[in-house]
């Protein structure tokens, strides 16, 4: 395994945040200013799968930026872990900017350029985080997303956003300023360092159990992206920003930025045999079962389509803990790998949250009968990321799931497979009467009206079929992903 | 020993603007712009030119008309003064160049008046800062009271004289206390030079009149700062003076005062005496963590962005000096980086309130409605100051606080660590309160208004004049410059003056 240092990913983190000035520049002409965003998205996407061959091939990219105190500096590393979150990020930028012109126009949205301003902002922080070669730089760049995302969650700046705006604010904020800066200085007062490494940073009896349980809980809880119970109703809230924020941010982005983190956390500063040596995955994967099933009950009372969804990925965030922390390599394995598929299968349903509420104006669930003899593709699509949530064939969402029970096998928690078998049936329960009821009963108003096929705007339709298509390619090919997770985690 | 004239020109430059600048006030006012501007250019370039001499060849000694101490006085510049020197005169100048209009609207028959007062204030923070003798600091420490009572007094008709007057009991009950504490050291030592007291202190550390004149010198201190809760001279003073003068007040005076008292714990008293004798420190960490969380409370209270931003730098007060009586270096060193930080990101702020008063006359909080979209650039820039207050990287904001932190951590006074927290919880819901209003209410209550009386009054908001917008952009970038160097600062400054003066454990 060689180390080579390059400026790539710098130049990969950088290219949307050099996009903005363009985006102000050319704001009175939007179809230049859309065009200057699909470039940026190009060029990302581009230097991101460059890198690939070279992970592949179990190497390190680095590039240290410049040292802020003895032991800790801003400085990129790419894994097989960043790349993984990079590519599918990147890739899905593209799209959704596709999505955004329909979702965005169609609706004759005020701010527009802010709009993608600050979207390529966020984009600019995750990829920030993917690409961060210690716990300062990541939090450096997870603190940028949550500033940039709060004008996008804001956007219809009415009273409703300004509300959950600020409920937003403090979950998110609140908790990275007092619980994560705490628990990492007290990391850096410790190790002396914050450097990323597979092995975790602390020497073997350098912090007793207790002091490690409560960094640790700091640390989980205090990644409020993630979601975890009891920190996770800034996300249903959040839902209040348009569908594209909604679908990149809250199924992909920012969530798995938390996740991410908790991740890092976990693999590259405690380390699993440490954590494995305190019995303290166990603390950890409890606090995600609970998470899992609690909020999967909450997903199935919601009647508004893209609360269920909120609440539906809340659970599916918990997914990707609970695998790690089983401290197994099949469990880790599922779990990030969960990282990829939710994110192609719950942008799906979002996408088509937005595509209904573009072509119909309807956001509620009892509202949707009958709607997909109107919008077939829409809810074929639906179907298809239904099922990669649920974890079904032929859908990637099967392998993730599949690697969690295979791992909740190998530890010796047996409880953890009923919560997964479970939970996995509440998903069936709450998404597919959508289904349904959309094909199979009939509004009972509008029963004698003949049916019209009335799909969304074309720019809306064609990346709810990209990203289905993707959720059903990755069934017959997720190699690409599982290798670079088994070279991060060396499994 | 280095042969230079920078130092006396440091000094001399502003005092000589401000003699001709009065006596040109009877005769031409226009040129009392340019022969300030001057003055503090000059003095800009002597703190740059020193910091780059003390860079490379170590401490300067100058003394003034070649009398040796402890006779003489001397000029003692190292690595910490000469970069406070520099934030000093840097702000000194910007704000003369931003506060041009402003002061041209304000006040135009006082015109050549302010710009005498207003250089003979610098000139006496100036040296504050580069003297190395106790009694020379007192009176050059009332040089600047007297002229920031005569400056305060220039705001608002109404409230500031008073504001002013009570500034100035208080301020001089603070000075007394110095003059007595020095004057107990005197009495003591001999010498009122600050490396001779402390040459001849080192054998006196048992002595209770040393203690009780570090008492003295201490409380005075504390009074000047502002720390909680001897600070209800300072917000009145700051948010009912004219901007032009809150803004080169409120940045430095306090910080000075902070530069003072650890000038004076390291540097006369000793790091011994301060930790190891005395044990004082506990004490002292809880009062700041009070006053950190106490000013914060206090600032949520207001509805004047002026009295917010007072209130917060009662708040920052806290911080430093609590870091500063950690007792150890990594606390020091937050302490002493927040000083510069501070200094910049205050300055920010009060160059926001500059521009927005400029245009909508007062700063309450009702008037921030819609501002993002009337006013982009000056929001910007309170955005970025606003970050770095709470401290969110890369701004330098989170580089102080992150050394203050550690330092807590490493002495175990995790109530300081919580206060620290506490308050970037309060800082951040203090602008996104002030954010919030701005951002919404804006296209939504405009409309309405449009119907609306006062319709004239808001549309007519455009963006601050251009010299203002240059300074507020130059100051906001040197907020990231700053983080992102942090390092090199600690490195090259900040750890070498501490290893100086034996303040490495």
């Amino acid at each position: 395994m060689d180390y080579i240092t390059s400026i790539k990913p710098l130049l990969t983190v950088l290219v949307s945040l050099a996009v903005i000035p363009f985006l102000i520049v050319t704001s009175k002409k939007p179809n230049i200013r859309e065009s200057c965003t699909f470039i940026a998205g190009g060029v990302k996407f581009l230097l991101v799968l460059s890198m690939l061959p070279a992970i592949l091939a179990g190497n390190k990219i680095v590039f240290n930026m410049f040292e802020i105190a003895s032991g800790v500096s801003i400085a990129f590393k790419v894994d097989g872990l960043g790349m993984l979150f990079a590519i599918v990020a990147s890739s899905l930028w593209i799209v959704t900017s596709m999505y955004s012109i329909g979702y965005m126009r169609t609706l004759n949205e005020h701010g527009q350029t802010r709009y993608y301003c600050f979207f390529a902002l966020a984009i600019f922080a995750t990829i920030g985080v993917a690409f961060s070669a210690n716990l300062l730089t990541l939090y450096l760049f997870y603190e940028i997303l949550s500033l940039a995302t709060y004008p996008l969650v804001t956007h219809h700046q009415d009273k409703k956003s300004r509300i959950s705006g600020r409920r937003y604010l403090i979950f998110i904020l609140g908790t990275s300023i007092a619980l994560v800066l705490p628990a990492m200085l007290y990391c850096y007062h410790i190790t002396g360092t914050l450097d990323f490494s597979i092995h975790g940073i602390f020497a073997s009896g350098q912090i007793s159990k207790p002091a490690l349980t409560v960094v640790l809980l700091m640390f989980v809880f205090g990644f409020a992206k993630a979601g975890l119970m009891p920190f996770h109703s800034w996300l249903p809230a959040a839902m209040v920003a348009p569908t594209p924020v909604s679908a990149l941010l809250h199924a992909v982005a920012v969530v798995k930025v938390g996740v991410f983190s908790i991740v890092r956390v976990i693999v590259c500063i405690f380390g699993i045999d440490l954590l494995a040596s305190f019995n303290l995955g166990v603390v950890v994967a409890s606090l995600a079962s609970i998470t899992i099933i609690v909020s999967s009950c909450i997903a199935m009372s919601q009647d508004e389509l893209k609360r269920r969804l909120a609440f539906s990925t809340v659970s599916q965030l918990s997914y990707i803990i609970l695998g790690v922390a089983l401290l197994t390599p099949q469990g880790q394995l599922g779990g990030i790998i969960h990282i990829v598929m939710h994110a192609f299968g719950k942008i799906t349903l979002f996408f088509c949250a937005g595509a209904i509420f573009v072509a119909t104006g309807k956001k509620y669930i009892s509202q949707m009968k009958g709607l997909g003899k109107q919008m077939p593709i829409t809810f074929a699509a639906f179907f298809i990321g239904a099922l990669g949530v649920i974890g079904l064939p032929p859908t990637g969402g099967f392998f993730s799931k599949w690697f969690i029970l295979i791992g909740t096998i190998e530890s010796t928690q047996k409880l953890f497979l009923i919560v997964l078998l479970l939970s996995s049936f509440l998903n069936a329960f709450y998404f597919l009467p959508i289904i349904y009821q959309a094909f199979f009963s009939k509004d009972e108003k509008e029963q004698n009206l003949p049916v019209q096929i009335k799909e969304a705007p074309l720019f809306c339709v064609i990346p709810i079929v990209i990203t289905a298509i993707i959720s059903v390619i990755l069934f017959f090919t997720p190699n690409v992903f599982i290798n670079l997770i088994k070279i991060a985690l060396g499994i | 020993m280095i042969k230079t004239f920078y130092p006396a020109l440091l000094v001399i430059a502003p005092l000589l603007a401000a003699l001709l600048c009065s006596g040109f006030s009877w005769i031409q006012k226009k040129f009392c712009y340019p022969i300030v501007l001057v003055g503090l250019a000059i003095s800009l370039f002597s703190a740059f030119k020193l910091l780059m001499i003390v860079l490379t060849s170590g401490t300067i000694q100058y003394r003034m008309a070649g009398w040796a101490p402890p006779f003489g006085i001397e000029y003692r510049i190292d690595l910490l003064n000469a970069v406070v020197l520099l934030i000093v005169s840097a702000i000194a100048l910007i704000n003369l160049v931003a506060s041009h209009k402003s002061v041209l609207q304000d006040m135009k028959e006082k015109l050549g008046a302010f710009y005498s007062v207003y250089v003979l204030f610098v000139t006496g923070l100036l040296g504050v800062v580069a003297t190395g003798d106790l009694f020379n600091l007192y009176v050059l420490l009332e040089i600047t009271s007297l002229t920031s009572y005569a400056l305060i007094a220039m705001g608002d008709p109404d409230r500031s004289p008073i504001a002013s007057l009570n500034y100035l009991f208080i301020g001089v009950i603070g000075a007394s206390f110095y003059l007595l504490g020095v004057g107990y050291l005197y009495i003591m030592t001999g010498s009122l030079n600050m490396i001779n007291v402390a040459d001849i202190l080192q054998n006196l550390h048992g002595s209770s009149a040393v203690l009780i004149g570090f008492i003295f010198c201490m409380l005075g201190l504390w009074i000047k700062m502002a720390l909680f809760p001897l600070h209800i001279w300072l917000p009145n003073a700051y948010s009912y003076t004219s901007i032009s003068v809150g803004r080169l007040i409120a940045p430095l005076m306090t910080k000075i005062m902070v530069y003072v008292m650890i000038r004076l714990m390291l540097n006369v008293f000793g790091f011994n005496y301060i930790f190891e004798t005395l044990e004082l420190s506990k004490v002292v960490v809880w009062i700041a963590s009070i006053a950190i969380i106490a000013g914060g409370v206090m600032a949520l209270a207001q509805k004047n962005v002026k009295k917010i931003f007072a209130y917060i730098i009662v708040s920052e007060i806290g911080y430093m000096v609590g870091g500063a009586w950690l007792g150890n270096q990594t606390g020091m060193t937050g302490s002493i980086l927040h000083i510069i930080n501070d200094a910049v990101m205050t300055f920010a702020l009060f160059l926001v309130v500059g521009n927005i008063t400029f245009c909508l006359k007062n700063a309450h909080l009702n008037n921030f409605k819609g501002l993002f979209s009337k006013m982009p650039w000056t929001m910007a820039g309170l955005v970025l100051a606003g970050f770095s207050i709470i401290g969110v990287p890369p701004t330098c904001g989170f580089f102080s606080k992150w050394y203050l932190i550690l330092g807590g951590i490493e002495a175990g006074a995790y109530h300081f660590v919580g206060a620290l927290i506490i308050s970037s919880l309060i800082c951040a819901i203090l602008f996104f309160k002030i954010f919030e209003i701005s951002f919404f209410e804006s296209s939504i209550q405009n409309k309405q208004q449009n119907e609306h009386k006062n319709h004239d009054k808001i549309a007519g908001i455009t963006e601050a004049p251009v010299s203002m917008l240059i300074s507020l952009g130059l100051t906001s970038a040197t907020l990231i410059i700053l983080g992102v160097y942090s390092d090199s600062i600690v490195k090259n400054i900040i750890t070498p003056f501490l290893t100086q003066y034996k303040m490495v454990i």
